[in-house]
């Protein structure tokens, strides 16, 4: 017999936007940022500009992605309890249970695991730890972008780390988070469709119009 | 000698007005000034006593020396020589042994917060310093008796600035750069392998002209000379915004001149003023030779500019022959590969054992 189903609005509108420009902020970053550090296509003509676009694609791109990035933690404050800062500090002992429990479902191990309306234990730790990497992302990507600032921007920009940690080095994580990124997002596309077809709860379908549809047990 | 003028001094070595007037011109250029200060610093080059300077010599090459030295045409090396009273010089000196070392005191204590001291090399802090030492001192505590009681010093080259090449890892000596090893002290870095000698000279001409030492960056460099990147200035750039690159050494962009990024070239990474100054009197520079920069004015730049010929340093713990970008394309396509297997292997258990919730 069909379960009774409910529709319930879990994520707000700035919670989508942020992540629909996140997304495509992360592919025109990723395409744009691998470019530059290895020039794939070669001009055949002076009056070309295909490294001067190329860059600017992936400048204007980050300073969209930071300004998503604040409006999320903005959000996180001000939005719904799904939307709460809270889900992304899963560490109390029902949470890091949940997480357990997710590990085993995940793993194919056990065939359930809690039903949860907004993020489940394990996803919001993966969030935060997602979010921390995007930090990094963006303050490794403005101090290599200070460089070819000068004065106060430059500072501003944390041109000031370069004294500290050498530039290759920042470059080097600027790199590796970008490919840990593409994992995440090859993992959290999966995740969504597994668990999509598994609880038929719309979680695909939330993220683009809000709501999902749940059964009583949802937390 | 000591109480020369430096114009008298250089026009009885034969420098002619129009050579003295060019080269104030340049030192203006140099630092970024406008043509309106030429008459300051000829005015000032003119009336001012030349500078009493020692030029130190710890864990180096020489090179530095050889760029000050070398000049294809002597007049600007005969300038920069003519213009400061050189006391103490171990390579160009002809005094020797304890005469030598006796001259380097008498400027400490007759010229006391006067001179100008220059250290050229790294200076050895291992094991008491004993792994360079002069006359049977060793380099730091001469540095530190030198530099101590000078008006300002002047490391120049990227041993005596960080510890350059003898700092490089594991630092077999614990080398270090001038400011490492003395420390409240005045300390202009002019980093480089080998410096430009155009920016020594500026930044004694700085001195005498506006009574002033340059202003400096937070790495204690004037920024006049590392206030840009090499990148932002270079010859090459235009090819660097169309995207046309060097991807193999003699290959047809090479012999077109193009862009070097592809081969490694750290350009972007480094602050100098290498592309207006160049080297041996403008006539060259590396990547005006076809080479990429390799970094030699940044900090540690063995280690942290290495690989030259690569954009990016080998992540840690991870052999020479992997770079970040292949890594990572390896982790994204294991990643996609593993999420095929769990989707089959999610699949296959679901068929034995359909699940309860499923309508």
């Amino acid at each position: 017999m069909p379960q009774q189903r409910l529709r319930a609005y879990v994520w707000e509108f700035p919670v989508r936007l942020t992540h629909w420009i996140n997304a495509l902020c992360i592919v025109a970053l990723s395409v744009t940022g691998y470019y530059i550090g290895n020039p794939f296509i070669h001009a055949i003509s002076s009056d070309q500009y295909i490294m001067g676009w190329v860059r600017l694609i992936h400048f204007v791109a980050a300073y969209l992605f930071t300004v998503s990035f604040l409006l999320r933690i903005y959000w996180s404050i001000a939005g719904n309890k799904y939307a709460n800062w809270k889900v992304f500090f899963p560490f109390n002992k029902k949470r890091l249970k949940q997480i357990a429990e997710s590990v085993r479902f995940y793993m194919l191990i056990s065939k359930k695991q809690s039903h949860m309306l907004g993020h489940s234990a394990i996803a919001g730790l993966t969030y935060l730890f997602i979010f921390l990497l995007f930090l990094v992302e963006i303050i490794t990507g403005f101090v290599l972008y200070s460089q070819s600032h000068y004065g106060v921007t430059r500072t501003l920009m944390g041109g000031w780390l370069l004294d500290i940690i050498s530039v290759q080095t920042i470059r080097l994580y600027h790199h590796l988070i970008t490919w840990a990124l593409i994992v995440f997002a090859v993992v959290h596309v999966y995740i969504a469709w597994f668990v999509d077809i598994h609880e038929r709860n719309g979680i695909i379908g939330s993220i683009f119009g809000g709501y999902k549809f749940v059964t009583k047990d949802y937390e | 000698m000591k109480e020369d003028k430096i114009f008298d001094a250089l026009s009885k070595n034969g420098v002619s007005r129009r050579d003295f007037i060019k080269f104030c011109t340049a030192m203006a250029a140099t630092m970024a000034l406008p043509s309106s200060f030429i008459p300051k610093i000829a005015d000032a080059l003119e009336k001012k006593q030349k500078p009493i300077l020692v030029w130190l010599e710890f864990q180096d090459c020489c090179g530095n020396t050889e760029a000050l030295l070398r000049a294809s045409k002597p007049t600007v090396a005969e300038i920069v020589l003519d213009i400061l009273s050189v006391e103490y010089h171990e390579t160009i000196m002809a005094a020797a042994g304890k005469q030598a070392e006796k001259s380097l005191m008498d400027v400490v204590k007759n010229h006391k917060g006067k001179y100008i001291t220059v250290v050229e090399g790294s200076i050895p802090l291992k094991d008491g310093g004993v792994y360079c030492t002069i006359g049977g001192r060793t380099a730091v505590d001469i540095a530190r008796e030198v530099c101590g009681n000078a008006l300002a010093t002047i490391a120049v080259g990227t041993c005596a600035t960080y510890g350059g090449i003898p700092a490089a890892n594991p630092n077999p000596t614990g080398a270090v750069g001038v400011k490492g090893a003395v420390s409240g002290i005045n300390v202009i870095n002019l980093p480089g392998c080998p410096v430009n000698v155009e920016n020594i000279t500026a930044t004694v001409v700085h001195y005498l002209t506006f009574g002033a030492l340059p202003t400096l960056d937070g790495l204690g460099r004037p920024y006049f000379a590392y206030g840009k990147r090499i990148h932002d200035n270079c010859e090459r750039r235009a090819h660097f915004d169309a995207g046309q690159f060097v991807r193999k050494w003699g290959d047809e962009g090479h012999r077109l001149g193009w862009c070097l990024y592809e081969m490694g070239c750290k350009g972007p990474e480094t602050y100098k003023n290498c592309p207006t100054v160049k080297y041996n009197e403008g006539t060259s520079w590396p990547v005006q030779a076809g080479h990429g920069c390799i970094g030699c004015a940044a900090p540690h730049f063995w280690d942290t500019m290495t690989p030259f010929y690569r954009r990016l340093p080998k992540p840690p713990g991870v052999s020479v022959e992997k770079t970040a970008d292949k890594i990572g394309i390896g982790i994204a396509a294991a990643a996609a590969a593993g999420v095929a297997a769990h989707a089959i292997a999610s699949a296959a258990k679901k068929k034995g054992k359909p699940e309860q919730e499923t309508e």
